[in-house]
Order: C-alpha cells, then sequence, then structure tokens
C-alpha cells in the first residue's frame, strides 16, 4: 500500500487540522456521497467493499446498516465506539488522535446512508485529550458547514455529540454502550433484538468501530473494488496492527489486512527484544487464545485466524518473550475480566473472580494440581452462558493457556511457586 | 396456540408464553431465580438455561418465546450440567449460613442445590468476597448483601411496580450490590413485596424475621381484610398466632402484590382487646354469659319490645368488615323472625385513610360492595337514619354487627341516640361502642372464619378459617344461627349452608357457589370479570 489511510498523519503532518486535511482531498468524499449517491448507493457501496467490523467481531459493516427497519418512523442514531479498551489495542486512540477527520468524514457518510441525524461518540473516559481532539475537530468542521443544518446544500442535517465514558470495559459492548449513553448502568442487553431494530432511547441504531468508520471515506472516495484489492477478499481494506510486549520496535503499523503474524513481529516490530527468544503472543488482545511460536505462520485476516481456531479480534499483537511466566501472565489477564465483568450474570460475576484467585494461589505456590482441573471446568461452565461475551473472553484465553502451558502450570505447583522468577503478585483490588 | 414438546411431553399453549411458563402448563418447573412473572425479562441469573433442538447455544427460558414445533429439553444432560454449573456460580460466594438464615425453608438456594447442586464446596469461607451486613434499607426490610445472587427482582420491582426507584445496583463484578440511592429509603407503601419477591435470604421482613422457621408455620388461603380491594393472601400461622400474611397470586385483584399496611394488618387479630366470652350487662359492668344465656336474655329483649312497641322498634346496624353470610343472616332474622325492615349497613373509613390508585383503596371496609348487593347499603345514610329513630326514642333494642359507632358518629351522637337502648352487640374486640352495650357476643375474626366478602369492584372472595377463634368466640354465622333459633327460626348446619339460602335470595348471587369462587373469587352477577 503506497499510503496510509488511516494512519495518514504519518504521510500527512498535522492532518488532524482541519485545513490540512481539506487541501489533501478532506471531505471529499463526504460530498460527493451526500451530492451525488442516494443513501442505499452508499450502503451497497460499503457492502461491496466488505469492509468487516474493526471492533474485534469481524462482521461486515454494510451488512449490518442494511438490518435497519425500512417502515420505522423512529429517528436513527448512529454510535461510533470510541470505547477503546481491549489490552495491546491502540488503533482508534491514533485515529482519533491524530487523523480526526477522517473519523468524523466517515461518521458523515455513515449516518447519511443510515439516515441517521444524531450521532454520538462514546469515547472513554481515560481518553481525556482524544475527547478534546474531537471536540476540537468537531468545532472547526461545524464552523465550515460540514456538520450542522442542510451540509452540502443537500439538505441533509446531522448533528454529532462526543459523550465521555468513566472507565468501565464493558461499555465497549455495544449494547452496555448504548445503556451507559443512556444514562444507566452499563448492563448488556439481551439479543435479541438487536441495537439496528431496538437501539438507543428504544430506537435503530448502529453502532460502528473507530476503525470501520474511518474505513468509510476511502471506500466511497475510491470505489470497492479497490477497497476489495487490499489483502484478501473475504475481509479486505486498510488495517493497523498494534503490537506491543518484548519486541524491539513496538507499534502500530497500517498494513493490508491478511499479513503474516510472523512477519509483524520479526519484520515490522523488529523481532524479539534483547536477542531473546519468543515463548507466546496473543494476537488478538487479550479475549482470545495465545498462539505458541509454532503457530505463528499464520495471515491476520479474519478468516485465516479462524482456521487455526484463533481470532482476528483488535490485531492487538501481544508478544511474550522466554523468561515471561505464564502463570503470571494468566494472573493480570484474568485479574483485568475480575474487574471489568459488570456483575450482570452469574458465572461471569462469579466466576472471573474465582478464576483469579486460583491463579494467585497457583502464582504464589498454594495452588494444588486439581486446581488447573478446577479452572479449566470453570472457563467450560462460562463460555456461551452469559448475556454478552466478556465470560467468553475470560474463558478463551485461560483455556488456551492451560492447553497450551500446562507443564508451567503443574510446575508451580509441584515447585511450590514460580520456577521462572519471583515476582510479588498484586493483590486483588478490594 | 403453538404446539411444542417440553421432555418428551407434547402440550399446546396459548400464544406469547416464555418456556418457564410452557413447561409449568405441563408440571415442569424450569428452575429460576431473576425470572419473576410480574416483572420485567431481566436474564441475569442463568439458572433456566434449556437446550432447544436446531438451537446451538443453551437458551435462557424466560426469555425464550415458545413457538410451534419447538422442541425443549430442561433436563438433558447439557442443560442439567448447565443449571448444576450456574448453582455453583452463585454459592461460590455466598455465606453458606442456612442455620441462621430467615429464608431456610423457602430458599430457592436450598432447593435447587438439593435437586442439582450436592457437590463439595470448592471455596473457603475466608477467600469468599465479603460484603454488608444487616444492612437497614427502610422501615420493613433488611438486607444481607453477602446472601444476594444480584437477580435484581427487588430494583425491578421498585422501578416498574411502585416506580420509585429506591434501590440499584451498585459497584462491579462479584463486588456488585443492592443498596439504596443517596438519600433514598425503602419506605413507599409496598416495601414489603421486596421480601416476597427475593428467592434467595437477601432481603427480610423486619418484622417476621426470627420469629418462626416456615417449616413450622401453617399456610390458609384467605382474602385480606384491610380495605375494600379485597388482595388475595395467605395467613401463615401456628396454634392460633399469625405470624404473617403474605400476597396470593390473583390476576384479576392484586397480581403478586400487596400493600405493607395489609401486611401488618394480621396483628389486628391478635390484640388484648379480643372479647373472650359472651357478656350480659349487670349495673355498671359486665357479667360473663354462656352463649344460652346470651341467646335468651338477646330473645326476651326482643320480644318484650315487639310486643310494647311493634317489631320496627327492632334495628340492627352492620358494619362493612362483616362477611356477606353474616349480614344476609342478620337482616334475615330481623325481616322473618321479629318482622322489623330496620336493618341499615355502615360502611365507615376515616376521612384522612391513606389510598392510592394502586391496590390501597380509601374504603377501609372488607365489604361494602357486599352490603350494598344486599340492599343494606344504598344511599349511604341508613345507619345515620337508625340512629336518628334512636334518639326519637323509636328505636328500643337495636343489634350491632362488626360496626364501632363511637368511631363512626363519635360519642357524643351515640351517647344521645342509644342511652335509652338495649343494645345487643356482634363483635370481636372491646371498642368504644362496647361500653353502649347489654348484651355482647364475642364472634371469630375475619381470620377465624369461613364466609365471603365482596370487593369493590364486585367480587366475591372467600376468607379461610385459619383456626379457631380464642375463648368461647363464635363464628359470626354459628352466633346469628343460635340467635335464630332462640327467636324460633331457622338454624343453620354450615356454612355453604347458609352461602346457599343467600344465593336463592338475592339475585345478585345466583348462581355462586363456594366452589366456583374458588380461590380466586367470582363476580357478582352483572359484573364483568
Amino acid at each position: 500500500m503506497a499510503e496510509n489511510v488511516l494512519l495518514r498523519h504519518e504521510d500527512v503532518p498535522d492532518i488532524h487540522k482541519l485545513d490540512v486535511y481539506l487541501a489533501h482531498d478532506g471531505y471529499a468524499a463526504a460530498r460527493k456521497a451526500l451530492t451525488t449517491l442516494k443513501p442505499e448507493e452508499v450502503t451497497a457501496q460499503v457492502k461491496e467493499s466488505n469492509l468487516r467490523g474493526r471492533g474485534g467481531a469481524g462482521f461486515p459493516a454494510g451488512v449490518k446498516w442494511g438490518f435497519l427497519p425500512k417502515d420505522s418512523d423512529k429517528p436513527v442514531y448512529l454510535c461510533c465506539n470510541a470505547d477503546e479498551s481491549e489490552p495491546g489495542t491502540f488503533k482508534d486512540r491514533a485515529i482519533i488522535e491524530k487523523n480526526t477527520h477522517i473519523l468524523l468524514e466517515g461518521i458523515l457518510i455513515t449516518c447519511y446512508a443510515i439516515n441517521a441525524h444524531t450521532a454520538y461518540i462514546y469515547i472513554r473516559g481515560e481518553f481525556a485529550y482524544g475527547a478534546k481532539c474531537l471536540e476540537r475537530a468537531l468545532a472547526e468542521a461545524y464552523d465550515q458547514g460540514l456538520f450542522g443544518k442542510d451540509i452540502f446544500g443537500t439538505g441533509f442535517d446531522l448533528e454529532v455529540y462526543v459523550h465521555r465514558g468513566a472507565g468501565a470495559y464493558i461499555c465497549g459492548e455495544e449494547t452496555g454502550l448504548i445503556e451507559s449513553l443512556e444514562g444507566k448502568r452499563a448492563y448488556p442487553r439481551i439479543k435479541p433484538p438487536f441495537p439496528a431494530v431496538y437501539g438507543l432511547f428504544g430506537c435503530p441504531t448502529i453502532v460502528n468501530n473507530v476503525e470501520t468508520l474511518a474505513c468509510v471515506p476511502s471506500v466511497i472516495k475510491n470505489g470497492p473494488d479497490w477497497f476489495r484489492s487490499i489483502g484478501p477478499e473475504s475481509g479486505p481494506g486498510p488495517k493497523i496492527y498494534g503490537v506491543s510486549g518484548h519486541v524491539a520496535k513496538p507499534g502500530m503499523f497500517e498494513l493490508p489486512m491478511g499479513m503474516p503474524l510472523r512477519e509483524m513481529i520479526y519484520d515490522y516490530a523488529g523481532g524479539i527484544k534483547d536477542g531473546k527468544q519468543l515463548k507466546a503472543v496473543m494476537p488478538a488482545g487479550s479475549s482470545f487464545p495465545v498462539l505458541t511460536p509454532d503457530e505463528i505462520d499464520v495471515h491476520m485476516d479474519f478468516d485465516s485466524m479462524r482456521a487455526i481456531g484463533a481470532f482476528l479480534g483488535t490485531a492487538g499483537i501481544i508478544v511474550m518473550d522466554e523468561d515471561t511466566c505464564m502463570v503470571r501472565a494468566l494472573e493480570i489477564i484474568d485479574r483485568f475480566y475480575h474487574h471489568e465483568s459488570c456483575g450482570q450474570c452469574s458465572p461471569c460475576r462469579e466466576g472471573t473472580g474465582w478464576l483469579h484467585k486460583l491463579l494467585v494461589r497457583l502464582e504464589e505456590g498454594n495452588g494444588k494440581v486439581e486446581d488447573i482441573e478446577l479452572i479449566d471446568r470453570i472457563c467450560t461452565n462460562m463460555t456461551g452462558n452469559t448475556v454478552c461475551v466478556l465470560a467468553d473472553a475470560a474463558a478463551m484465553p485461560t483455556q488456551s493457556y492451560l492447553t497450551k502451558f500446562r507443564d508451567e502450570f503443574v510446575a508451580h505447583v509441584t515447585q511450590g511457586g514460580c520456577p521462572l522468577k519471583k515476582v510479588a503478585v498484586q493483590p486483588e483490588a478490594a | 396456540m403453538p404446539t411444542l414438546v417440553i421432555d418428551g411431553q407434547e402440550v399446546t399453549v396459548e400464544d406469547g408464553l416464555n418456556v418457564i411458563q410452557a413447561a409449568e402448563q405441563a408440571g415442569i418447573e424450569v428452575p429460576h431465580y431473576c425470572y419473576h412473572p410480574g416483572l420485567s425479562i431481566s436474564g441475569n441469573c442463568r439458572m433456566c438455561l434449556v437446550e432447544i433442538e436446531s438451537m446451538p447455544k443453551l437458551q435462557i427460558g424466560c426469555n425464550t418465546r415458545v413457538s410451534d414445533g419447538m422442541v425443549v429439553k430442561t433436563t438433558s444432560e447439557r442443560a442439567k450440567h448447565a443449571q448444576a454449573a450456574v448453582l455453583e456460580f452463585l454459592l461460590i460466594n455466598h455465606p453458606i449460613d442456612c442455620p441462621v438464615c430467615d429464608q431456610a425453608g423457602e430458599c430457592k438456594l436450598q432447593d435447587y442445590y438439593m435437586l442439582y447442586g450436592a457437590y463439595k464446596s470448592e471455596m473457603q469461607l475466608e477467600a469468599k468476597v465479603q460484603k454488608g451486613k444487616v444492612v437497614d434499607l427502610g422501615p420493613e426490610v433488611v438486607l444481607d448483601e453477602e446472601r444476594c445472587i444480584l437477580c435484581a427482582r427487588c430494583t425491578r420491582f421498585c422501578d416498574e411496580i411502585t416506580q420509585t426507584g429506591e434501590l440499584g445496583i451498585f459497584e462491579r463484578g462479584d463486588h456488585s450490590r443492592i443498596s439504596l440511592f443517596p438519600g433514598k429509603k425503602l419506605d413507599n407503601p409496598y416495601s414489603g413485596n421486596v421480601v416476597d419477591v427475593c428467592p434467595v435470604g437477601a432481603l427480610t421482613s423486619k418484622d417476621f424475621r426470627f420469629k418462626s422457621r416456615v417449616w413450622y408455620l401453617e399456610k390458609t388461603p384467605s382474602t385480606c381484610t384491610r380495605c375494600a380491594t379485597g388482595c388475595n393472601i395467605d395467613i401463615y400461622h401456628r396454634q392460633g398466632e399469625i405470624f404473617r400474611f403474605r400476597p396470593r397470586q390473583n390476576p384479576d385483584v392484586n397480581e403478586y402484590w400487596m400493600c405493607d399496611e395489609g401486611r401488618h394488618w394480621y396483628k389486628s387479630f391478635q390484640q388484648d382487646s379480643r372479647i373472650p366470652t359472651p357478656l350480659v350487662r349487670d349495673g355498671l359492668s359486665f357479667a360473663v354469659a354462656s352463649w344460652d344465656g346470651a341467646g335468651t336474655a338477646a330473645a326476651q329483649a326482643v320480644r318484650r319490645t315487639q310486643d310494647e312497641h311493634g317489631p320496627e322498634a327492632v334495628a340492627a346496624i352492620v358494619g362493612a368488615k362483616a362477611t356477606n353470610e353474616e349480614a344476609f343472616l342478620l337482616s334475615r332474622l330481623l325481616r322473618e323472625q321479629i318482622g322489623s325492615t330496620q336493618t341499615a349497613g355502615l360502611a365507615w373509613s376515616p376521612a384522612d385513610a391513606f389510598h392510592d390508585d394502586f391496590l390501597i383503596h380509601a374504603d377501609k371496609n372488607p365489604n361494602t360492595h357486599g352490603l350494598k348487593s344486599l340492599g343494606l347499603l344504598n344511599g349511604g345514610g341508613e345507619a345515620e337514619a337508625v340512629l336518628s329513630a334512636a334518639e326519637q326514642g323509636q328505636v328500643k333494642v337495636l343489634f350491632i354487627l362488626g360496626a364501632d359507632l363511637v368511631s363512626a358518629f363519635g360519642q357524643e351522637r351515640i351517647d344521645s341516640a342509644l342511652g335509652e337502648t338495649t343494645v345487643i352487640l356482634l363483635d370481636t374486640d372491646y371498642n368504644g361502642t362496647t361500653e353502649y352495650a347489654d348484651i355482647v357476643m364475642p364472634i371469630a375474626a375475619a381470620v377465624e372464619t369461613d364466609g365471603t366478602c365482596t370487593n369493590q369492584a364486585g367480587r366475591v372472595q372467600r376468607l379461610s378459617q385459619a383456626f379457631p377463634p380464642p375463648g368461647e368466640a363464635k363464628a359470626g354465622w354459628e352466633a346469628l344461627a343460635l340467635l335464630s333459633t332462640h327467636l324460633d327460626g331457622p338454624d343453620s348446619v354450615s356454612i355453604t349452608d347458609v352461602f346457599g339460602e343467600l344465593t336463592h335470595s338475592v339475585p345478585a348471587f345466583t348462581g355462586l357457589t363456594y366452589g366456583k369462587i374458588g380461590l380466586l373469587g367470582a363476580p357478582l352477577a352483572g359484573v364483568g370479570s
């Protein structure tokens, strides 16, 4: 790919400023959509591009928009999911802070396509700077008549609001986000009905991830064929990969979908730090199975990952070297899920805390071999039995750690503690 | 009307039911905590997970509408495994303090543990999440946060039924807890219902807790007599003592609920003011009498008056707390044995009585509508007219059945009206009117007698005897039957006989029987159900 789309600030300095963005074809796609295309034509192009949701689930965006009821007399809302909170994931933040207007333009085009006149950007509370960037960019764009009334003289109106969350992982779940936006506790809703039918304030609602919306202008500008030519047909387009952990050059890389995971670690991120060996990699944030070094010859797209029992998720690649204690790593992961479980469903509320307690016990050298089986059993009982997938997101990595690094868990029992090195385990948050 | 198969059993049910409801109709209980038929679907407890053919994942029964051809398995290996797993999750941080928990015996955690659980405990007590104990929520309710399974029935009750919103869920994950919003108290007039909907021992009743193990209590279905709504209730009692009232489901009257005032109404039946024996006036005080003695004295007073002043000098006032049967017997006695038309109804309530547009009625009498049907209460001024006649010396003997005239008309008025009148009083308790009586016949309270009341909507509902009345008190219908025999009238053998006679002589009651009234009541003729 010649030029960055999503991380365009790497090519064009100050692209977050409206005058710079406009000087580089900014809002041309929106103008094209609003002035020359019908809403359903925009949706058709996005459908044809096969743009799949970048929040992790990979659901085709155009198909999702198509779920909106045709005969509803209620208003339609767009919610931009900017609650980026998956561990090892920092792609949306870059777009929000550095390439702000491409997101806003994506929101404008999407709202036109789905006939929404109100959009909310739900941004996680910790992104205080990001929220400021959005507010600033929106103010500039409103000044230029790019939002508000009668945009481009087409009669199309759109109001965009930035709503800051208060720091809960579950607000990234689309129905948790909607509840939170309504001022309620972010308990995910039972589905169906899905938000497209019954969403924000009970009205038809589309929830799209930041990166997904930021892809939309390029689809309109360059056409679906162009978009589909980038990476695999089954899930094409530009993609931000984030590599973190024990690598020489951690960072973000915009590349086509379907990059080989090995290349991401060893070429783009400069290989394992200090010449050490790779031990494990979590390629999709923390919510999906861990991979061992012999599993990294896989292409990072939705379908290739699924074929080996893994997931693309957010493509937040967390790399761990040979010195990493896998019990401690899992203890940290499950501490996160324990802390973030909303507490609505019994299996998740009780299961995440139970998992974490057992892992602390193992890591401290007080575990029993039977605990390993117990952890596995708890995970099985949590999986697939709750309102949302947070329970699965805790169980999936946990079971993969147990399966793939079982010897290390057993060693913690037989040796009465961590055989690698003693690191104090943080006490459970009160 | 979808037809489906549940656990191998084919059932046809009405449209719109969920799997739990449909299974219930087939006699199958799907275990559940958060689902309550009177509240919205929350789907949080995950206890009702069942297998449905052609659906890959287990589904929660509460949120799954049945459809034609559906095949449901509530007890398959997978379903039972998931239910047992959920129960295990619920118990992990539960204190397992059944020996000191008031819910024991009616706790769904206990019940389902015996059915699905029965495994060894995997969590040491000290490792459990610790939360608040004995949290005071309001005048009725105490919360134990550790026992709570966060099913959100109580919060939904306050949001959806009373719409007072006192309770919320605070914190997150396994630190979540039910609590009051700042500045709020759980003091709405229906707050006791949260104790009933709580499936575990988290919310307990300040009034009932620690008074009795529930398995020592008998349960008698009856009707609340606190007001004209007539909420259906269960009386929980042992050896003549009532421990609590709880609402009994009736979709046409109170659904699943009752008010706190009604809940406390049981106390009114066991006060020190109960009249233990028949009494006959002896100068300024009363002498204990036998029933026969009291009956004879009453009959003599009646006959003497009849002879000297004619039958219309004998009158009766029937309070609207009397049952239909009692009111019928007394008015028939006056009409047929004495020849008097002077039977008046009285439905008095304090003018400032609390009421709302839900269950609490301004009329604090359970049977005002019944007295109207019996023709005793048409304009409402009947009792007033009888008192005026008494003031003018036209009433020489007055029967008073279940009515405290002093409360209704004031001391002064009663002084001037009843000073010269022979009063034959039938009531449960001593009250301001008792001292005007010459003959007192102690009768059973609403919880101690069989009978019927007609609620404000014209629905005839049954009272059931939970236990016999105290001392020598008799059921009102028995006392009136005794009076009748003393006045050469017919005896009544049973309450169903009395009701049978009532239905034959009062058109509004035509066709009704105790069987037809059943546990849920039946509308009077001409009243839509």
